[in-house]
């Protein structure tokens, strides 16, 4: 290696003065009952609930997408005993990965953890309703699981009318009102961050100093609070729709499915940004850090997550193309789509003019960034072409849209996920991951991703429609490549649970600052006192002050 | 109030906080104010989205059904409605002088003021009660009583749209709306009433201090929202065309 300057800094070292002193203040050791944990209302223990939870979430839902996928092995359906079945199966892994890990995935958990330390305060400003937060979680969660184990529902996560309100015979109602809860603690969170960052940051961490992370859950918590409600008010419609028959829906009582979808995507498709602007944020931490080199364009970075929540307001009908809104609608909201490539170019270009002349040191949360760069390139591409009139109707509802939202959600939004929890693994549990293991899973994740997804791209361009159970035999071979993709995707995703939990216990202890990143949230003891800071910090610096840190400052 | 600088910043926008006890993760109780205020402002946004979307809706079928929704809406009672307004305005204004009490440190103004507030969101409850129970009477609610003749008049009224015979599933549309959005906008006063009567025993019983303006003003902004829903429901419902 020829980074023998920053090389030692990156080395894992154990703290030099370990030992029960230090042990018994910070935020895990302060109480050890699991009455201490199920009532605290600190935000990092808070951030800590987020992560078991999701990560139960993220299993049952991968469980049911290893289902679908074994079940599309074969042209003749064979696993599952009906279409139905198979209805059920891939409107709760929708479900169940939207709303249940997607969304809360990075704001609950490291937005959580970091954002109080990122800006130096002492907790959120609301620390009970951080709590309350993830109970209405749990209870939204719960209830929408028990829903599925006593039936389930097949209306794809869209809730469709008129099939929804008037056909469905499963309990669409019942999991409509856990997706209707679950909203809730979203509003909580997003509510809670955006008094938090604008009430509570230290004496100097300016607008202009913060971190893009904590820029990135701004802009999130944003859409979380406008989108979000008329999500509710949609699925109470819904409800009453279903149970009353009042007509809202219902072309025979003079009213019109269509402006459920409206409705619909007025949050839905925002809710698209929810999930991945937290992404953004991660990356904007984990690749400066990884180049030793200041983030490039910092007013560019966070003006362009800003205009994306905006701008993600204004597209919604681009899911209609051909769901009869007029043409001069979809003319108008395809160009406004295409409009959302801009900020995004603007993030890609950025990171790699940060990258640029840096000193790139592969560790394994870089890995999970630079796949990101990539697969969120490929996907954000493939959006462009869906929001494009002329080549929607071509595709729209095939496979080609699978792979697309895919390639955001999983090879972005989980693949950021991942990347920001090994990065700040040692700051949240006090010790290193495996860096070998991290490695070889993040290889393994990304090589299966992409046999999973792309030929996906391929079965949607040849005209294999999504939510089909059957399918003509010449699809067969790239349904094949996609299921094999998803064992592989299942074994790298594995990996990494067993590892984080053997670190517990195995790994070396973490030193304050592993990485010799920037930032407050690295001057504090890993893992962080209860109380997060001592003395509350007094920002001085610009953030992402690579320049000068070319000396070892422990 | 020891630190100097606090004491100036809490002086220059005139308020007293003192009196809130501090949170441990507030540096001084300007900023739990502050926060306790943008908060109750965000939770607003997401109220005025929520009920942006149902009138979103109303607004996509009153456009595309005007005869209907102007035939439909001169059954319900412009003058009860007007009534209520007013009584609910009076509110509003009770719950500002609530506020203006804790400032000038008055806790018999505060109880009394959160009390009329409390009197006068119960009176509007039960007109609107009265008005639904007419409504019922007159089956005028979406369903399989739903009884709806165009009285005559209520076809010239509307004259200058062209005007054909009334759709009837969209005059029923019109009460689906009306029910509905008047029963959410209820269903606000309800939990707004329960927070004021949560608020008046807890500042009686001295749980919580009258003065310090902040947990009073917090409610007082809700119950402004409720208000003003009402504000934008009313000529909405009530004033489509008016003879």
């Amino acid at each position: 290696m020829s980074g023998t300057l920053i090389e030692p800094r990156l080395d894992p070292r154990p703290d030099p003065v370990p030992g029960p002193k230090a042990d018994a203040e910070n935020y895990i050791a302060v109480e050890h009952s699991v009455k201490s944990w199920l009532l605290t209302t600190d935000h990092k223990r808070i951030g800590i609930l987020y992560m078991l939870s999701i990560t139960l979430f993220f299993f049952i839902g991968g469980v049911m997408a290893t289902i679908i996928r074994m079940e599309l092995m074969t042209p003749r359906g064979d696993l599952l005993r009906s279409g139905d079945e198979y209805n059920r199966m891939f409107t709760q892994h929708g479900i169940i990965m939207i709303f249940f890990f997607l969304i809360p995935s990075i704001p609950a958990v490291l937005g959580n953890f970091l954002i109080p330390l990122q800006i130096g305060a002492r907790d959120l400003a609301f620390p009970k309703l951080n709590l309350l937060s993830w109970y209405i979680f749990m209870v939204g969660g719960m209830f929408t699981l028990g829903v599925m184990l006593t039936g389930g529902v097949d209306t794809g996560w869209t809730f469709y009318t008129p099939f929804s309100s008037m056909f469905s015979n499963t309990h669409v109602i019942a999991t409509a009102l856990g997706v209707f809860i679950v909203g809730f603690s979203s509003i909580l969170t997003g509510l809670n961050f955006i008094v938090t960052i604008h009430t509570m940051r230290a004496p100097g961490m300016t607008w202009g100093r913060l971190p893009l992370f904590c820029w990135a859950h701004y802009a999130t918590s944003l859409v979380q609070v406008l989108g979000t409600p008329v999500l509710a008010v949609t699925i109470v419609l819904l409800g009453l729709e279903r149970i009353l028959r009042i007509g809202i829906f219902d072309p025979k009582l003079g009213g019109d499915p269509i402006l459920f979808q409206h409705m619909f995507w007025f949050y839905s498709h925002p809710a698209v940004y929810i999930m991945v602007l937290p992404s953004f944020g991660v990356l904007n931490e984990i690749i400066p850090c990884f180049s030793r080199r200041p983030v490039f364009g910092y007013k560019f970075m966070a003006g362009a997550i800003l205009a994306i929540s905006m701008l993600g307001f204004l597209v919604w009908g681009h899911h209609m193309f051909v769901s009869g809104q007029s043409m001069y609608s979809g003319m108008i909201f395809a160009i406004l789509s295409l409009l959302v490539g801009i900020p995004s170019g603007i993030k890609v270009f950025n990171w790699t003019a940060t990258m640029y002349k840096g000193q790139v040191i592969g560790k394994t949360p870089m890995l999970y960034a630079l796949g990101f760069v990539g697969l969120f390139t490929i996907g954000g591409l493939t959006g462009l072409m869906l929001a494009s009139l002329a080549i929607d109707v071509h595709v729209h509802d095939t496979y080609f849209v699978v792979a697309h939202f895919h390639y955001i959600m999983v090879g972005g939004a989980t693949m950021a996920y991942l990347g920001g929890l090994h990065f700040w693994w040692p700051k949240i549990s006090g010790r290193m991951y495996p860096e070998f293991w991290g490695k070889i899973a993040a290889m393994i994740i990304f090589i299966g991703f992409n046999l999973t997804f792309f030929p996906q791209f391929l079965l949607g361009y040849l005209g294999m429609p999504r939510r089909y159970y059957e399918y003509k035999p010449e699809f067969q071979i790239l349904h094949v490549m996609s299921t094999a993709g998803a064992s592989i995707l299942a074994v790298g995703f594995l990996i990494p649970l067993v590892y984080f939990i053997l670190s517990l216990w195995y790994s070396p202890r973490a030193p304050k600052n592993p990485w010799g990143a920037t930032g407050l949230e690295w001057t504090v003891a890993s893992p962080p006192p209860a109380h997060n800071f001592d003395e509350t910090p007094i920002v001085t610096e610009p953030p992402y002050n690579y320049d000068h840190d070319e000396v070892d400052h422990e | 109030m020891s630190d100097p600088a606090v004491a100036l910043a809490a002086s220059a926008s005139s308020v007293e906080m003192g009196d809130v006890p501090l949170a441990h993760h507030f540096d001084d109780p300007v900023q739990q104010h502050e926060s306790a205020v943008l908060g109750m402002w965000a939770f607003l946004a997401t109220e005025v989205m929520f009920f942006g979307g149902i009138i979103a809706a109303y607004t996509v079928y009153r456009a595309i059904s005007q005869d209907e929704f102007a035939a439909a809406s001169q059954r319900l009672s412009p003058a009860l409605g007007g009534i209520n307004t007013l009584v609910l305005l009076g509110s509003s204004l009770a719950v500002a002088l609530a506020v203006r009490g804790s400032q000038m440190r008055q806790r018999k103004t505060v109880l009394i003021m959160l009390g009329l507030t409390m009197l006068l969101g119960t009176a509007f409850l039960g007109i609107k009660a009265y008005e639904w129970s007419l409504e019922f009477g007159h089956h005028l609610a979406p369903g399989p009583n739903f009884h709806f003749e165009a009285e005559h008049g209520e076809a010239s009224a509307s004259a200058s749209h062209a005007s054909g015979p009334l759709d009837l599933r969209r005059v029923q549309m019109f009460f689906v709306f009306y029910f509905f959005m008047t029963g959410l906008h209820a269903f606000h006063m309800i939990i707004g009433l329960a927070i004021l009567a949560i608020l008046f025993v807890q500042i009686f019983r001295r749980r919580l201090p009258a003065t310090g303006e902040r947990p009073v003003e917090i409610v007082g902004l809700y119950w402004h929202f409720v208000d003003i829903v009402w504000v934008f429901l009313y000529p909405l419902l009530y004033l489509i065309e008016v003879r």
